[in-house]
């Protein structure tokens, strides 16, 4: 098995003694694809900050392999007015150069805008910038809190396409908040549904099935992603494994409630 | 060399190289108040200038050091205050900013030894200039102009984002301590020309002015010293002939010519 980049051992955060996020397990290696979906207040946003760095943890562990970079796609550039600034300038103040930077730029199919002021872009060319901006640095991992915000439903399905072929590419490791449950569930990996604790997890063609992912998103919600899914010969554990597919593979918490 | 004597021996062009000193370092720090919003937070920097001023009579320590120091002093308790968040900034700021100058002036009135022309402090005086404040000017001016050449992209990426910055491996809490003590610096050099009460007025008017017309921040940046460059040349020049307080003649001439930007030139699109 390849080491994890990123893994998470009972995480823990709290916000005035309320756990936030609530002992959560996770382990992200090269080539996986993770989204984290779950309600609002879920602690989706604080579940990534903690691994990014940003939001200090009350407990549990996480560990970072060293040396890692990490590519972050925030969920808005939000740009002050008084402060003019060129998709170029923006790109070049990651310290890549102007090559590393074009390449970044052509890959998420903005280029053309090099020259263009980050304040007159739309949502979706600012998310292809704000992607661009986090491959320039040439990621070990790939953190995008909603990339597909503010962008209309087909570019929703083009974004969430480019970053699996970036991921094959790169072969990096993606961690994705989304709310966009069917395209997500069409495209993705691993789901891991949040509600403060891990509420279920596993490939999207089971958890649609799970009782607990029905609970919380609703029994239409669900029935509705079943479509979506193709049969597998085969199914994987949570670490990637090739398991038979005739049992169920994917974890289920026991709901504890606080 | 006796041109050199000649013309620093003459209290306008004292004033006037210092005025120039200090619009050099105003327009980069006048950028960063302008786009991380921080106009309020440098008044309440500026007015606790007179706090820096009572304190260094009290405790016979050069002017200039007392202000940094205070101003160094306030800056870190507003960014401790600020992060437990139990009254909003602008509140804080304005309790701060009044307390400040209040509690400076009422201390100067304990000192009644001490002449202390006020009006002067307040508003900035044309005849204050010493040989001394140019060497605190020029001095200040280095040390700014070379810590924001080596810091500059890590100030800029933590103001266009700062979660962004952070990820990316810039330290971004030593960086806001290090403007701090710039604007410290800056306010402790500019009081003389403009006075506590004017000095933010001079961070923002050239770099707003300039914001019309610039594509990129370092674009922005030179234009900013160029405005301020116009005001303090102008306004001192005001104040010599007219006899009008240095300070506010600054300030009306940099507001004439921001006037005269957004009423003439086209927004610039970036």
């Amino acid at each position: 098995m390849t080491d994890a980049l990123v893994e998470l051992h009972r995480l823990t955060v709290n916000f005035d003694d309320r756990p936030v996020v609530d002992h959560v397990d996770l382990r992200v290696q090269r080539g996986d694809i993770i989204t984290i979906i779950g309600p609002n207040g879920a602690g989706k946003t604080t579940l990534i900050k903690a691994i990014l760095g940003l939001q200090p943890i009350s407990g549990g562990a996480l560990k970072i392999a060293p040396g890692l970079t990490i590519g972050y796609v925030p969920q808005h550039l939000t740009l002050e007015t008084t402060l003019p600034l060129s998709v170029r300038r923006f790109m070049l103040l990651s310290g890549r150069s102007h090559q590393e930077c074009m390449e970044a730029l052509t890959k998420t199919g903005v280029e053309h805008l090099l020259h263009a002021s980050v304040h007159r872009l739309s949502g979706g060319e600012k998310q292809r910038l704000l992607l661009a901006r986090a491959l320039a640095r040439r990621p070990d991992l790939l953190v995008l809190d909603e990339p597909a915000q503010g962008v209309d439903i087909n570019g929703q399905a083009a974004l969430y396409e480019l970053i699996r072929s970036l991921r094959d590419e790169l072969n990096c490791g993606v961690i994705m908040i989304s709310h966009d449950l069917h395209l997500v569930m069409a495209a993705t990996d691993k789901v891991i549904c949040l509600n403060q604790h891990v509420c279920c997890s596993g490939y999207p063609a089971d958890i649609s099935h799970d009782p607990a992912f029905i609970e919380t998103f609703g029994r239409p919600v669900a029935e509705s992603l079943a479509v979506y899914h193709h049969h597998h010969n085969h199914s994987h554990d949570l670490h990637g494994d090739v398991v038979s597919a005739d049992h169920d593979d994917h974890t289920e918490c026991s709901h504890a409630h606080h | 060399m006796p041109i050199i004597d000649a013309v620093l021996g003459d209290f306008f062009w004292r004033a006037l190289i210092g005025g120039l000193g200090v619009a050099l370092i105003a327009g980069p720090l006048g950028c960063f108040v302008v786009w991380r919003r921080m106009a309020y937070f440098g008044d309440t920097l500026a007015h606790s200038a007179l706090l820096g001023i009572a304190l260094s009579f009290l405790i016979s320590v050069p002017l200039n050091v007392g202000v940094i120091v205070t101003c160094v002093v306030l800056a870190i308790a507003l960014v401790l205050f600020s992060r437990s968040k139990t009254l909003a900034t602008d509140t804080l700021l304005g309790i701060l900013a009044h307390s400040a100058l209040a509690i400076g002036l009422v201390t100067l009135s304990f000192m009644p030894d001490i002449r202390v022309d006020l009006t002067g402090l307040l508003f900035g005086d044309l005849l204050a200039m010493s040989r001394n404040d140019l060497l605190w000017i020029y001095g200040g001016a280095l040390l700014i102009l070379a810590l924001l050449t080596v810091l500059w992209r890590g100030l800029l990426m933590s103001t266009i984002h700062e979660e962004l910055a952070r990820v990316e491996g810039v330290p971004v809490e030593r960086l806001r301590l290090v403007l701090m003590l710039m604007f410290s610096i800056v306010i402790a050099v500019a009081m003389k020309i403009v006075g506590v009460l004017l000095i933010t007025a001079l961070l923002i008017i050239p770099a707003a002015t300039a914001r019309r017309l610039a594509g990129n921040p370092e674009h922005m940046v030179g234009l900013a010293i160029l405005f301020g460059f116009i005001a303090v040349s102008g306004g001192l020049t005001m104040s010599w002939h007219l006899d009008t307080p240095a300070g506010p003649s600054v300030v009306v001439t940099g507001f004439a010519v921001f006037l005269l930007v957004y009423g003439s030139a086209r927004q610039v699109q970036t």
